[in-house]
């Protein structure tokens, strides 16, 4: 069975996020990471290959400034060669725009039973590239799955709802995208970090699949202001001397909570 | 031409719309004439619908096991083929809105704009208000290609108010051949039962974090909801660890609460978790490290063990009860 997982190389998000003053796009200098989201995508889909008992993980991915390292770590993970589209041209794509890219990328793999994704990134949140992927594609798609396996040709979701879950199955091929903690991602091993230096990564510009009225030109959107938001003054803050309990119960009492 | 006709993606629960769906409403009717698209039954929210706004109540009908997204973005571009063509369309940043508004956006080749907390009208132009940062920044995004404007917005931006028009016109919107795309069928659906006040209804919301050590400890956030009519919820680190179910998570990808109350037990106050209670009322905050991001948005913050400060507060609290 073949896999495709869509990764985004982020900013750490660990480090303040920072907005670039001429275009207010986000500023991506640095070493970029494979956002946290998708390794729960990597991770399902070795495990669905494994469970298969043969075939392979393949990831797409785009970025602007042939920033690998983040694939590298999906690679490292166990995944098996990629595609990147890096072109200086997809700067200011808006999520349509990334959609198709991706869509070209993934078709440019060949045939997969399964194309997973995150359901949103940690950065941009958009979150509607998979299911836009997937009207690309012409497939079915199932949104938000807490778990998924496959039996057949068929794959089977537990899809969170607002109320809980429901139960959704398709035949493949199709989109899936998965919530964080559907699975424990792995920890690359020294052996994986090493076999993924040398694994295929194939960078291709959007032209190259296809794609035309990319970036800026392409987006069907423009930021036209970047302000403040009104501070949220900090109150009174205390240490605790074993009856910092007291002190909320009189904040609850003033508040007539209780 | 300016911008007049909107369509409001709309939901019911338990046989009435939801509160996002009424919210979006109420925004709408101040903009321009509001359609109601509702992917499933319509007909007995319409009254409802009509109160809200909504002069016209679109309903595709029982959707039959489909999912909403490939069903709702065909069936509503059916009707945009047909004729009535929106110049905006409101959905709310939810499962079943992000799904057909992601579908419906590649169908007419339009860009989407989600995440967002406010929309105004500046002649021809759409404007939408995201909040990015964790809310430290508010970004302004205008549409530059031609309408229909497609528009998410996150639950509880806007304060619904009925107005004071009749039941809306039901028009029927069915279902189109949807091929491949409509290969996902729904099996079984499960509710997830919950004691007490819904998590983004209640007054009261007592939230625990990875400050809690270890999974049991999530039993304290329970009690003390319990004994403030409250609800749980929890930051995204105890969830993805498996500790609560997701319907808990208060935050970017989880939900957004408003209360009166919310109380961020071991909680350090992370972007995620900030988007998502920032609008409370009065937040207090317990939490050892007193450098936390989440003191700078409490109004009473304690810095202290939520091991010593929580067991006192529920012991307090109950002995009051009693």
């Amino acid at each position: 069975m073949n896999v495709i997982v869509c990764v985004k190389q982020i900013p750490d998000p660990a480090q303040p996020g920072e907005l670039d003053p001429s275009d207010n796009t986000l500023k991506r200098e640095g070493k970029l990471i494979l956002d946290e989201s998708d390794s729960y995508g990597v991770e399902m889909a070795l495990q669905l290959v494994d469970t298969a008992g043969g075939g392979e993980v393949s990831i797409v991915s785009m970025a602007p400034n042939g920033e690998v390292s983040g694939m590298r770590t999906a690679l490292a993970m166990g995944a098996a060669k990629g595609v990147l589209v890096s072109d200086p041209e997809l700067a200011g794509s808006d999520a349509l725009t990334t959609a198709k890219v991706l869509a070209a990328a993934a078709q440019k793999l060949g045939e997969a039973d399964l194309i997973i994704a995150g359901t949103e990134s940690s950065d941009g949140y958009t979150g509607t590239v998979p299911e836009q992927m997937a009207e690309v594609m012409g497939l079915p798609s199932i949104t938000f799955a807490k778990s998924v396996t496959i039996d057949g040709g068929t794959v089977k979701v537990n899809r969170q709802t607002e109320a809980g879950y429901d139960e959704v199955e398709c035949p493949t091929p199709a989109v899936v995208s998965v919530t964080a903690g559907v699975v424990e991602p792995r920890y690359p091993s020294f052996k994986g970090i090493m076999a993924a230096k040398s694994k295929p990564v194939d960078t291709v510009t959007a032209a190259d699949l296809g794609v035309t009225a990319v970036g800026w030109s392409g987006a069907g959107q423009q930021i036209v202001d970047v302000a403040q938001a009104p501070a949220r003054e900090a109150g009174e803050v205390v240490e605790d001397d074993g009856e910092a309990h007291l002190k909320i119960i009189e904040f609850l009492e003033g508040l007539k909570v209780i | 031409m300016g911008i007049d006709n909107i369509w409001v993606f709309a939901e019911a629960a338990d046989g009435a719309p939801t509160s996002a769906t009424l919210e979006l409403l109420t925004k709408a009717r101040g903009l321009g004439t509001v359609s109601a698209f509702v992917v499933g039954d319509g007909e007995s929210i319409a009254a409802a619908l009509g109160e809200y706004g909504a002069a016209k109540v679109y309903s595709t009908g029982d959707l039959a096991g489909n999912l909403p997204g490939a069903a709702g973005a065909a069936a509503m571009q059916a009707v945009i083929d047909g004729g009535d063509t929106p110049d905006l369309i409101m959905f709310p940043q939810n499962y079943s809105g992000r799904d057909v508004m992601s579908r419906l956006s590649v169908k007419l080749d339009k860009t989407v704009l989600t995440n967002n907390t406010d929309v105004a009208v500046d002649g021809d132009a759409v404007k939408v208000t995201t909040p990015i940062f964790g809310g430290e920044k508010l970004v302004t995004t205008t549409f530059t290609a031609g309408g229909p404007y497609l528009a998410a917005f996150r639950p509880k931006s806007f304060e619904p108010a009925a107005g004071d028009a009749g039941a809306g016109e039901v028009v029927s919107a069915p279902v189109p051949e949807l091929g491949a795309t409509g290969g996902a069928k729904v099996t079984a659906v499960h509710v997830e039962e919950t004691l007490g006040p819904k998590l983004d209804e209640a007054a009261v919301v007592v939230s625990g974090g990875r400050g809690l050590g270890e999974a049991d400890k999530f039993d304290m956030i329970e009690q003390l909801a319990k004994l403030l009519k409250g609800a749980p919820g929890a930051s995204r680190a105890i969830v993805d660890a498996g500790w609560v179910p997701y319907s808990m998570q208060v935050g970017q990808t989880g939900k957004v609460v408003k209360p009166s109350v919310y109380i961020a037990a071991g909680i350090s106050g992370a972007t995620q978790h900030m988007v998502g209670m920032k609008g409370s009322k009065n937040i207090i905050a317990i939490n050892k490290d007193q450098e936390a991001p989440i003191f700078g948005v409490a109004d009473l913050g304690i810095v202290g063990d939520v091991h010593k400060v929580m067991p006192k507060l529920i012991e307090a609290l109950s002995s009051r009860a009693g």
